[in-house]
Formats: structure tokens, C-alpha cells, sequence
């Protein structure tokens, strides 16, 4: 026994964790339900006090970068309350700003103004919407054991078809709007198929490939917009026709709040892929292939084809984020028209550790952030690149509980680091 | 052994070779030469000029017919693709005449798409080693790293804090010096963040990388809103470094401006490449970063502690990095942008792939890229046939064709990527 | 130098791997350490060489107690290891492995190549083990790369050298030149610890004996007046027999035929060479052979996984010549992989998981697609009872189990189905006396019940308690095809190649 132990001492709690990745089909009955609940539940603790430690960390960082606080800090000695009661004034009022940029706006509220109350709730699921299925772009093929940097890419390619087919077709309402989404997921999956199927084929790694593949769709998109055939008549700037009524996602409360109905269909999304990847075989095998690849071979499981596989739902699932874009929010394909939403996806995955429902706390979280950091910028003049900061450090200590529960002096519970991607050679 | 006895005879332990490989070079060699020959105009001449300043002596421009040129070099390409054949089958290095195949097509493009104009040679070679810089540097900090059994997935990252510092500090004491010195220690203390995340938490080295490249993409983001564009003279405004004439060598044509009339970082960058690849393969400290890198176990049972070499070649690493991002500000523009890398970082990585984890190797695959780049450069300012787009889009297809092409044949440190736990 | 431990204690969570071990090694004596798979010697050599640190405990070299925090301490007051795994850098020369941590530099740090080389020379001649030090490790065989590691820690003037399973790789011959070496170091005065579990060897070379078992010392014995019987019950702490009870097999039809089978490896080698045997229903097949002579990749090649193979294999009345995995697998081809860990379990799954990774797309377990979790989990629970898996439920991961219990989950996967060929590599590698015993006994069942098997082992004993028929593979070929009463001696030159009159 020991041999084997002492490679990994604590194996119980190391692969307890691993199990809100692989999750079993029944909550298993008896004393491992209990164990699993409370590892789960350091989890969401660990989560949540990253998530503070983040906000810490940011809140320092504006505080020591803000102008009031250092002037006020300037003539430290002589008044020393100035400074403290600036650094107080400075951070309750950026993260206040946040908050009610981000949930609700509290002074409407109290005037009983619902829509401008829950305006910063529809900006937040509006912004949400499509980081939520960008991430499952990512975390799909994460559950493969690949790592999809190219989400942005494919959102851009998908831009193209999707965007293509939303301003230049003629089709009864619906139908048009059912078949530019179904253009965009289709041109998403063949881009990301691309690097699944150099991976499989040549054993070219993903992150390179798809990186690549990133710069690639943007400079074709930067040509499409540039052609007659895709640029608006009569512009010289590189900017699509506005997409009809037909193929637009219809606001879900009014013209007042931008929030859409793409939001919904981002809900469906994340319920179908969770329902693949945790009752279908092909769920099965791409769960196995990325815990263990060479098992899933030795099991007589095609591991190229289940990469191809994951890259093509993830493409799809890029493609149709784009479309919360393109057919909802700005109803025009531009080459702004992805931001960097490709690469906030990942994080988004890595906060969700790669689990449908998971994506959607965190796309949900994220978007709020971005929201909240809009009207943060517009009413303190906190630069906007906070939440990016935020962003990075929340999932950087999500993937170092070890850390975390250090700081807060935590015992227990699972130090097992995140592990989702592979190394160069497999 | 008695002689009643008979050995098992030996195995024959080679398989047959498969003639794949050349047979598409020479596949290549045709198509392209020929696309590229028949796209050439007959009637117009391509002008090559060599001189730039002045030097020893000068080397006549050549201005020659079009399609003639693009036919000659297409030629030569399915020469050397030829050539490489028989040298693959006996399982020799095909590297040569692949270089020249592939030199040898790209002059046959440039005979085409430069017809009818002048197309600055040693210009054109000068513009691609400075683009190349940062990219030298991305990549020396990734063999360091890589090699060491860390995947540095972060060079964006630690150039963007390079070139942040590296002005920032420049600025605030006007003195190019103290930027440049600045700029590596940011790209050391990025490195810091990366090897505590990889070596003491253990997580997952790509992961950390990337959300570490967000994380210094939002802090040089958010510092330049606040401070740098708030204040530009005072924040952002640091001096350049002066070009410095080597005597003697830049007198040599071609060779002399592209090489000997650069700035501080380029010579830098020239001695950088040369330490690296000594350090890595002649010394005990290279020694004990590749046994770190290719069998952490085997290291440490000779008493050798795995994860502070790791850690400390990865602050190394950085620090080269972030050295190299000041060539973005303080080396050539100046001021400090957002997100001013853009890419170069990931192009970096592409070529230590490219370059298999060597430091010759991932020069010249960083040296091919800054090429690319700038034959975009250029040829956007003479003027040519294809559309922007796809000029800028050709470093990216380079790279991706090269990484797909050579993959298979390249191996990565064996432990690279893989976290290194006591077993106890 | 002496050597000794005192009260040496080690626990994992709640496994007491070392419990209270002293053990006195004596300069110029063979001490073997002898216990089963999982007795706890590992540990107790990796705590001596500062890979681990005991819980409570002490060490004395000559008397005087020492401290070890890392092997580096170790190496310094002269104890050296070679490892079951060789700490060998594949890419590195045998001199810079060897000069490794202990560097010959110059001025700012650069490498002295040839003194290092020198010095690797030196040592070789001194001690009769002849290497090329200029000579790329991987490119040598396996028994050379062992003679690296001991001039390894005989460069670091080592008087105290522990040898951690040394002969699990060599052919007999190999063996015995080992236990040759070793013999000379010991005459030289050197002290010796040699870690096995094979009762053979330890007879023949070991001056002292200590017996572990669970952790604990049971015995010491001196060789000549203790018997192989003797022996293994101390280690197993009851009376073994050291033969599986097999019946007499009664085979049939021909039922895994392999004709002509080649394979390249990824550097263009042919690791096998046109093999060709058959298996008849009803019979055993094992292939001996020392590791590393192309056994591996057959079996592979066999089961579609390998990538670049020529030949032909017929299963029942089909022929393929390129197979495929899944194709093998639906043609009643049960495999028990080599390397569990790596490519038999998913060690992050849960048991019932495990259990159907190979069926999960058969109408057993899903429809359209869709898969059926409830009647999964009814499945493993009826498994896990049927093969005695110790384990608290089904949905335990599998990479919770102690190496027994994982073969035992892959071998109930495996059998589950309806199965014409068996194939088993190293079925029972790194297992414990029961659960070699269980093995044993389920392998002869299935032999029983009419589905040829075939299995692949490096331990001779296995093969010869388990075969009908034996073929021995060197070098990637066929080097002889004999009966299971053949003498071991001939196996033995089989093993090395040489083919006896």
C-alpha cells in the first residue's frame, strides 16, 4: 500500500474535487453524499472569498491610483483625516457605482422608476448573454482536455455567415432570425472544427493553432466589411447594413431595457450542453477523453473524433454567441462587433471550472462586473480596465485554493490546484 | 554460452521511410513557383535595390524582367526541393535546402508582386529585424522557461509590463537608461506571479499564463487611464534610445545597416540569443535547468531543487521578456499604448515551437515572422496586387502552416507543463 | 559504513506505511530488505535517501545520528540509490547524467566535458562496468542504463548503495551479472541494500535478510538456513503456495491467430519484428520476454494501438489487418492494459463510470445516444460484490483504490462482457500476494470457460505457473515457442536471445 500511497497522500479529498468536474449521475447515498457536500461547499466557499479578496485587492488599487487620495495624501501629516476620509469617499463611491450600475439603481428605485430601477439588471444579462455561451465555447472543449483560446475568432468567422445571412436574405420573421443563428453556429463550428481537426490530424496544439486562427478570421473580417457585398451602400467605413426586424432577437420588456431575447436561448444553451455532457455517450467520451485520454483510446474511444467533436459544439456555441450581438444587441456587424468577449470567455470558463452551470454563474457574475465597471467609469472616472483586474484576479485565486484558504487561515478542504489543459507533448 | 547454441538474429531496426514529406515539398516548389510565374507580368521589370547610406562599396541595383526573375527563383525552389529528396530518404537533416526552397519562393513572390517598382532589399531586411526584436526576446523567454519545464504561455503579458515600465520609468527620470533597466524587473515580477502559480500552488501552467496576461492587460490598462493619459508629458513622454554605429561593421553592404546601425535593445537582443544558448548548453546552470526540464525526478535525486530552478529560471525568463518589451516604447515609438504588443507575445511562443525549443532555432523562426510582418510594411507602401488583409493576415498563416507542418517532428521538454510535487 | 534505523515511523492519512522499523546494516554486507508489494520497503528507502521524511524515528551512520532533508544530505554522507525508475535524463549522455548535481565546471560555471568523461572512465574501469560515457542514455539498453545509475552513485563515493528492485528489468543472465557486481562492491567494502520481493535472488546474494510486512519488521534471517517456503510465508504472513492450482487446460479451435504482425515506433524502429502465434480457445498463451523486447507494443498492436503497424490478425473467423480498438473490442477481445493507472481506469471517475468506459455506447447502457445512469449503478454494485472490489460504493473514484482493487475493477470490466480473447499484460505487476492469487484464479476460470487467453508477464514464475504454452520474445522477434514444462534455464537464454540446441 504504501508505495502507492505516498505518491498522493490525500488522495480522497484531491479526487473529491475532481468529481465537480466528472460529476456521477446520482448524488451517491451515505457518508460520501456528506463528504461531497462539504468539499462542494468549501468550493462555493473558496469561490466567494476570491471573489472578496479580488475586490480587496482592486479596491486597493483604486484607492492608491486615485487623484483625491493622493493629493489628499500629499499633505498626510497635516490632515490626516483628508486622506482616510477621501480613500472612503473614493471606494464607496466607485464600488457603490459598481453595485448599482451592476443590480439596480436605488435612487430610481425609491422613485418607483422600475425601468430605470432594473436598467442596470438588463444591461448586466444583456452583457451577460453572450459571455455566458462564449464560455461555454470554451469550457466544451476544456471537457475534452483542450484548450479553445479561439473563441474570439470563431465569433469573428461566425460574425461573418451569421451577419450575412441576417442582412442580406429575405425571410418571414423567425425563420430569418432561426437561420442566420443556425449560419453563425455553423461558421463558428467550422472554424473551431479547423484546429480540432489539426490537433487530431497533425497533433498541432490548440492554443497555437486557434490563436492563430483568431488573427486570421479578424483580417478577413476587416476585408469582408471592406467589400460591396458586405459593406452598407453608401459607407466608406467598415460597417454592415442594419439587420431587418426579421432577423433580430425581440426585446423581452420594451424598448426601454435593452435586455433580449438571447438571453433566453443562452439559458437553453446552457441547459443542452450540460444534459450532452452529463446524460449523452458523447458527454460520456468527451468527459473521459479529456480526464484521460489514453484510457479513453484503450477503451476503443476515437480520441481524435472526440476533439473534432468538441471543438465543432464549442464553435457552434461561439457562433452562437456572437449572434446576441449581431442579432440583438447592435443588429449590425462591425468589426467591433465581438470586443474582446472571445477572450473573457475564457475566464468565464475557468471561473465556471469548465461546467455548463458553472459558465452561467460566472458569465452572469462577469457581465455584472462589466455593467457595474461602465457606470463605475461614467460616475467616479474609475477607469473601466478595473474589471479586467478583477476578472484575472478572481479566477487566479479560484485556481489556487491553496492560496485562498491560506489567507483566510481556512483548514480542510481540498488544495487540489485547477488542471484543465495539457502540456505541449499530449 | 556453449556453440550448440544460435543467437536470435539482430532486427533490421528501421522502418521504410515515406517519400511524404519531399513529395510535397516538391509539390509546393511547382504550385507556388508556378502560380507566382504566371501572375508575374512579362512586360515589366522588378527592381532590386540593395544600398541604404553608405558603405565600402555599392552593390548595383538589379532590375530584371519579372517573369523571368519569378520563373528563375521558381526554378531554383524545385531544385532544392528536389535536392531534399534522396537526403530525406537516407533520413538526413532536410533543413538546408527547405531554407532554400523556401528563400528561393519568396523571392519569386517578390518578383511578382514588386513588378514594375523598386523594392528596397536591405530596407526591407532592416525593418524585419526590428520587428523581429520583441519577438527574439518573447522567444528567448520562452526556450528559458520552457526548457525548464514551465510552459511561459505569459510573454505577452511580461512584454506589455516591459514596455509599460520601460516608459513609464523612462519618463519620470528621463533617463532611457533607468527605463530600460525598469523594464526587465516588470517582466520579473510578472515572472514572480507566473513561478509562484505554477511552482508552489501548482496550477495548471497555461491557465495562470493567460489569466495573467488579462491580469497585466487590465493593470497597464487601468494605470494608463489614471496616470498616463491623464499627464503624458510627465507619465508617458520617456526619450529613445539613440542608434548607435558600430564602426567598421556597418560599413559592410546589406549587412552593415541591417545589423550594426541599430539601438542599445538590438545588440542587446544580439547578446541575449548568444547567452541563452551557451548558458543553456555549455554550463551547469543550463545542465540543471534542462534535467529540470526533462526528468524533474532524476534532478531531484541528485539533491538538485526542482522547483526553485524552475522558479528562478522563470523570473529569468520574464526578466528577458520584459527587456524585450521595452523595445516597444523605448526603442522605437516612444509612448506607451494599450495593449500596444499586440500578439507579438503569442507569435513569440509560435516560434519556440517553431524553433523546437532552441535558441538558434527560435531566432530564426522569430527573424522569419518579423519578415513577414514587414514585407506587409513594405509592400503596402510600394504598392501591390493583394489586398491589405491578407498581407497582414500572412504572419499568422505562416506561423500556423509552419506549426502544423512541423509538428510530429518536434519535441517539447518532457516534463514542460507538468507540475513538479515532492511525494511528500 | 553502518547504517542503522531506529524505530522508524511513516504514516500516510491513516495508512501506517513504516511502523517503528530499526534495521542495522553492516559496511561490507548484502542486506536485502524482502516483502511484498506494498510491505512498505519503498518508503522506508525513500525516507534513508531524504526523499521523505519520517514521522518519528532516527538515523545513525556509524553510530552518530544524522538528518536527511533532501537526497543531497544523503548523498553526502555516502548513501547512494539506484532507482527502480531510472533518475537517467533520456536526452542527456551517460557522462552528464552521471555528473549531474555534482558538476566538473570551469571558470563561469561552463561544462568540462571531457573530465567529466574521464571520470565516468575511471569509475567504470575501477569496478568492471564497461559504458560508453559519450553515448546518448536513450539510445542503450535497458541493462546498461542500470549500470549508469550504479556508476552514478559510485562517482559520489557511495559506501552505502540501495538497489530498489534492480533485477525487475534484466534477463536472467543480466541478473546474474548483477548479483556478480554487486558481490565485488560488497568485497570492496561497500554496504549493500538490496529491495526486492523475489525470494530467489535474495537466496542466492543476500548476507542478511529482514523481512517487512505491513510496515513492520517480522523476521530476520540468514539465507542458507531459511527456506523459499519459509520466506514467503514471513512475507505474506501465512502459508503460500508457489503454485496456482490450473487444472489441465483442453483447447480447442484457434481462436486469436496473428500472422506476420510489424510495428514501427514513432522514431521509424521496428520494435516488432513479424511476429506470428496463435491461441486456441481454451488455452494460455503467456509471452515472456524481459521488458522492453516488444512485448508492449504487440499486445498494443494487437488491440489497435499502435499507430504504424503490417500483419494480420484473426479473431474467430474475422481478419483485419488494420485494427481498430473499438472493432477488437466488439469481437469479444477482453484487454487488461499494462499500465492500469495510465490506460486501464480513469482515476477520476467513479467506479460504476469505470466500469462500463468500454460498453457505455452498447444497448446495455444507453439508447439513442442517451445514458441510462440507474441501471449503470445497479451494474457496478453487482460487480464490485461478484469480484470482492473493496471499495465504500460504486461512485468512489477509481484513483481511491489501492492497486488491487484497480486491477480487480478493469478485470470485472473486462469479463463482463462475452468474451472470446483474453489479453492481460502484467495482470499482476505491482500487486499484493492476494490479490496475485485472486488474479491467478480468475485468469485460469476464464481459460476454463472456453476464451483463449493470452497473457504477457516479466516475472518468469507467473509465466510459469500460468502457461500452456510459452513464447518467449527478444528483440521484437519470436525467439522460441515451448512448453509450459520447458526447463527455466532454456527460458532464460530465450530471454537473452540465444536460442538452445
Amino acid at each position: 500500500m504504501s508505495e502507492e500511497r505516498s505518491e498522493n497522500p490525500t488522495p480522497i479529498l484531491d479526487s473529491r474535487t475532481r468529481d465537480t468536474l466528472h460529476p456521477p449521475a446520482e448524488p451517491p447515498p451515505g457518508t460520501s453524499a456528506e463528504i461531497r457536500r462539504s468539499v462542494l461547499g468549501m468550493n462555493l466557499l473558496v469561490s466567494f472569498l476570491s471573489v472578496v479578496l479580488a475586490l480587496v485587492i482592486g479596491g486597493v488599487l483604486i484607492v492608491i491610483s486615485s487623484p483625491e487620495v493622493l493629493s489628499a495624501a500629499f499633505y498626510f501629516f497635516d490632515r490626516p483625516a483628508d486622506t482616510f476620509s477621501a480613500i472612503w469617499q473614493t471606494l464607496s463611491s466607485a464600488y457603490s457605482a459598481l453595485f448599482q450600475g451592476a443590480i439596480v439603481n436605488l435612487s430610481a428605485l425609491s422613485e418607483g422608476d422600475l425601468a430605470r430601477a432594473f436598467y442596470p439588471m438588463s444591461e448586466s444579462i444583456t452583457i451577460a448573454s453572450p459571455l455566458i455561451v462564449a464560455g461555454l465555447a470554451v469550457a466544451i472543449p476544456f471537457r475534452a482536455g483542450l484548450f479553445n483560446i479561439g473563441a474570439q475568432g470563431q465569433m469573428t468567422f461566425a460574425a461573418i455567415g451569421g451577419g450575412y445571412v441576417g442582412f442580406a436574405l429575405a425571410l418571414p420573421a423567425g425563420l430569418h432570425l432561426a437561420a442566420s443563428v443556425i449560419m453563425a453556429m455553423v461558421f463558428g463550428a467550422v472554424w473551431a472544427g479547423i484546429a480540432g481537426f489539426l490537433k487530431a490530424r497533425t497533433g498541432a496544439h490548440e492554443v497555437i493553432t486557434t490563436i492563430m486562427l483568431n488573427y486570421i478570421a479578424l483580417y478577413l473580417l476587416s476585408w469582408v466589411l471592406n467589400q460591396d457585398w458586405f459593406q452598407r451602400e453608401g459607407r466608406n467605413d467598415p460597417i454592415s447594413p442594419i439587420l431587418p426586424d426579421t432577423s433580430v432577437f425581440p426585446n423581452l420588456f420594451g424598448l426601454s431595457l435593452r435586455v433580449h431575447a438571447g438571453f433566453l436561448v443562452a439559458l437553453v444553451a446552457v441547459g443542452v450542453m450540460w444534459w450532452i455532457l452529463n446524460r449523452t455517450t458523447l458527454g460520456f467520451r468527451i468527459n473521459t477523453v479529456g480526464a484521460n485520454a489514453s484510457a479513453a483510446r484503450t477503451a476503443g474511444m476515437n480520441v481524435g473524433r472526440t476533439w473534432i467533436v468538441a471543438m465543432l459544439l464549442g464553435g457552434a456555441m461561439a457562433g452562437l454567441a456572437v449572434t446576441m450581438n449581431v442579432n440583438g444587441t447592435d443588429k449590425v456587424v462591425t468589426a467591433g462587433v465581438v470586443g474582446a468577449i472571445g477572450f473573457d470567455a475564457i475566464t468565464v470558463a475557468l471561473l465556471g471550472r469548465a461546467s455548463p452551470f458553472g459558465v452561467l454563474w460566472a458569465g452572469l457574475l462577469f457581465g455584472a462586473l462589466r455593467a457595474g465597471g461602465l457606470t463605475m467609469q461614467a460616475q467616479t472616472g474609475t477607469p473601466i480596465d478595473i474589471v479586467l483586474v478583477l476578472q484575472a484576479l478572481i479566477v487566479l485565486f479560484i485556481a489556487a485554493p491553496a492560496l485562498v484558504r491560506a489567507v483566510f487561515r481556512i483548514r480542510g478542504g481540498s488544495s487540489e490546484a485547477m488542471s484543465l489543459a495539457k502540456g505541449w507533448n499530449g | 554460452m556453449s556453440a550448440a547454441m544460435t543467437a536470435v538474429p539482430e532486427a533490421p531496426a528501421i522502418a521504410p521511410v515515406s517519400p511524404r514529406r519531399p513529395l510535397a515539398m516538391v509539390a509546393i516548389a511547382v504550385f507556388l513557383g508556378g502560380l507566382f510565374t504566371w501572375l508575374a507580368p512579362a512586360g515589366q521589370v522588378t527592381t532590386f535595390i540593395f544600398n541604404l547610406g553608405q558603405q565600402f562599396f555599392e552593390i548595383p541595383d538589379w532590375s530584371v524582367n519579372s517573369r523571368t526573375a519569378a520563373a528563375a527563383f521558381a526554378l531554383i525552389a524545385v531544385l532544392a526541393a528536389l535536392a531534399a529528396w534522396p537526403l530525406h530518404m537516407r533520413r538526413r537533416s532536410v533543413l538546408w535546402p527547405s531554407a532554400i526552397m523556401g528563400a528561393a519562393l519568396i523571392m519569386s513572390f517578390l518578383s511578382w508582386v514588386a513588378s514594375d517598382e523598386s523594392l528596397p532589399v536591405t530596407g526591407l531586411l532592416q525593418g524585419s529585424l526590428l520587428l523581429a526584436v520583441p519577438l527574439v526576446f518573447g522567444a528567448m523567454a520562452g526556450v528559458l522557461c520552457e526548457r525548464s519545464g514551465v510552459i511561459n504561455i505569459n510573454i505577452e503579458g511580461q512584454l506589455l509590463a516591459g514596455a509599460f515600465m520601460g516608459a513609464v520609468i523612462g519618463s519620470l527620470t528621463v533617463n532611457v537608461y533607468l527605463g530600460l533597466l525598469a523594464a526587465p524587473l516588470a517582466g520579473a515580477l510578472i515572472g514572480v506571479l507566473l513561478a509562484t502559480f505554477a511552482t508552489r500552488y501548482f496550477v495548471d501552467q497555461v491557465v495562470v499564463g493567460v489569466v495573467l496576461n488579462v491580469l497585466v492587460i487590465g493593470l497597464t490598462g487601468f494605470l494608463y487611464s489614471r496616470f498616463l493619459s491623464e499627464d503624458p508629458d510627465r507619465w508617458n513622454n520617456p526619450p529613445r534610445l539613440p542608434n548607435i554605429t558600430i564602426p567598421v561593421l556597418s560599413e559592410i553592404p546589406v549587412v552593415g545597416p541591417v545589423m550594426f546601425e541599430q539601438n542599445l535593445i538590438v545588440y542587446l537582443m544580439y547578446v541575449t540569443v548568444i547567452l541563452v544558448q551557451l548558458g543553456l548548453f555549455s554550463t551547469r546552470w543550463g545542465l540543471r535547468v534542462r534535467a529540470v526540464g526533462e526528468h524533474p525526478d532524476a534532478a531531484a535525486s541528485v539533491g538538485i531543487r526542482v522547483n526553485s530552478v524552475r522558479f528562478r529560471t522563470v523570473v529569468l525568463g520574464a526578466a528577458v521578456a520584459g527587456l524585450g518589451g521595452a523595445f516597444f516604447t523605448l526603442g522605437s515609438v516612444g509612448a506607451f499604448g494599450r495593449e500596444m504588443t499586440a500578439g507579438n507575445g503569442f507569435i513569440a511562443l509560435a516560434a519556440v515551437i517553431f524553433g523546437r525549443w532552441t535558441p538558434l532555432g527560435s531566432l530564426g523562426a522569430a527573424l522569419l515572422f518579423g519578415f513577414a510582418y514587414n514585407l506587409q510594411n513594405v509592400l503596402s507602401i510600394i504598392g501591390s496586387p493583394i489586398p491589405s488583409q491578407f498581407l497582414l493576415m500572412a504572419p499568422y498563416l505562416v506561423t500556423l502552416i509552419a506549426v502544423v507542418g512541423l509538428v510530429g517532428k518536434v519535441r517539447a521538454p518532457a516534463a514542460d507543463g507538468i507540475p513538479f510535487r515532492k511525494s511528500a | 559504513m553502518q547504517l542503522q534505523l531506529r524505530g522508524m515511523t511513516k504514516s500516510f492519512g491513516d495508512l501506517v506505511a513504516n511502523d517503528d522499523i530499526s534495521v542495522t546494516i553492516e559496511a561490507g554486507q548484502i542486506h536485502a530488505l524482502l516483502g511484498e508489494n506494498g510491505a512498505g520497503k519503498s518508503t522506508l528507502m525513500n525516507i534513508l535517501y531524504g526523499l521523505l521524511r519520517p514521522d518519528s524515528g532516527e538515523i545513525l551512520v556509524d553510530g552518530s545520528p544524522v538528518a536527511f532533508g533532501s537526497p543531497a544530505d544523503a548523498i553526502k554522507v555516502g548513501i547512494g540509490m539506484v532507482h527502480q525508475h531510472f533518475m537517467l535524463v533520456p536526452v542527456f549522455t551517460v557522462a552528464q547524467n552521471v555528473e549531474l548535481g555534482d558538476e566538473r565546471v570551469g571558470p563561469l560555471g561552463f561544462l568540462r566535458t571531457s573530465e567529466a568523461e574521464e571520470a565516468v572512465r575511471e569509475v567504470s574501469q575501477r569496478f568492471g562496468l564497461e559504458v560508453d560515457p559519450a553515448a546518448i542514455v536513450e539510445d542503450l539498453p535497458v541493462g546498461i542504463q542500470q549500470r549508469v545509475e550504479i556508476i552514478k552513485a559510485l562517482t559520489r563515493d557511495a559506501s552505502c548503495l540501495i538497489l530498489d528492485e534492480p533485477t525487475a528489468v534484466l534477463t536472467p543472465q543480466e541478473t546474474d551479472e548483477l548479483l556478480a557486481i554487486i558481490r565485488g562492491l560488497r568485497d570492496s567494502g561497500k554496504s549493500i541494500v538490496l529491495i526486492t520481493h523475489k525470494l530467489r535472488e535474495v537466496r542466492e546474494a543476500a548476507d542478511v535478510i529482514t523481512v517487512i510486512r505491513r510496515g513492520r519488521v517480522v523476521a530476520t534471517a540468514i539465507p542458507p538456513s531459511t527456506s523459499e517456503t519459509e520466506l514467503a510465508a514471513l512475507m505474506v504472513g501465512r502459508e503460500v503456495s508457489l503454485t496456482v492450482d490450473r487444472g489441465t487446460s483442453s483447447p480447442e479451435a484457434q481462436t486469436l491467430q496473428v500472422r506476420g504482425l510489424t510495428v514501427y515506433d514513432a522514431a521509424d524502429r521496428v520494435v516488432v519484428d513479424d511476429v506470428s502465434f496463435d491461441v486456441r480457445a481454451g488455452e494460455i498463451l503467456c509471452i515472456a520476454g524481459v521488458q522492453g523486447n516488444g512485448q508492449t507494443e504487440l499486445v498494443e498492436a494487437i488491440m489497435g494501438l499502435q499507430d504504424r503497424v503490417v500483419g494480420e490478425i484473426h479473431v474467430g473467423g474475422t481478419v483485419t489487418s488494420h485494427p481498430e480498438t473499438r472493432r477488437m473490442l466488439a469481437l469479444g477481445v477482453g484487454y487488461v492494459p499494462e499500465d492500469r493507472e495510465e490506460d486501464g481506469l480513469v482515476s477520476t471517475f467513479s467506479l460504476a463510470q469505470n466500469l462500463v468506459l468500454d460498453t457505455i455506447s452498447t444497448s446495455r447502457w444507453s439508447r439513442y445516444g442517451i445514458v441510462d445512469y440507474a441501471r449503470i449503478d445497479a451494474g457496478a454494485r453487482e460487480l464490485l460484490a461478484q469480484f470482492d472490489v473493496r471499495a465504500r460504493d460504486a461512485y468512489v473514484t477509481a484513483g481511491t483504490l489501492s492497486g488491487g482493487n484497480k486491477q480487480k475493477v478493469v478485470l470485472a470490466r473486462e469479463l463482463s462482457r462475452d468474451l472470446t480473447v483474453l489479453i492481460a499484460a502484467q495482470p499482476t505487476r505491482g500487486l499484493d500476494v492476494g490479490s496475485i492469487e485472486f488474479v491467478h484464479r480468475r485468469l485460469i476460470e476464464v481459460r476454463d470457460s472456453g476464451v483463449a487467453v493470452l497473457i504477457v508477464s516479466t516475472e518468469l514464475d507467473e509465466v510459469c505457473a500460468l502457461a500452456d504454452r510459452i513464447l518467449v520474445m527478444y528483440q521484437g522477434r519470436v525467439a522460441g515457442i515451448v512448453g509450459r514444462d520447458s526447463p527455466r534455464d532454456d527460458l532464460g537464454m530465450l530471454m537473452a536471445g540465444v536460442v538452445p540446441a
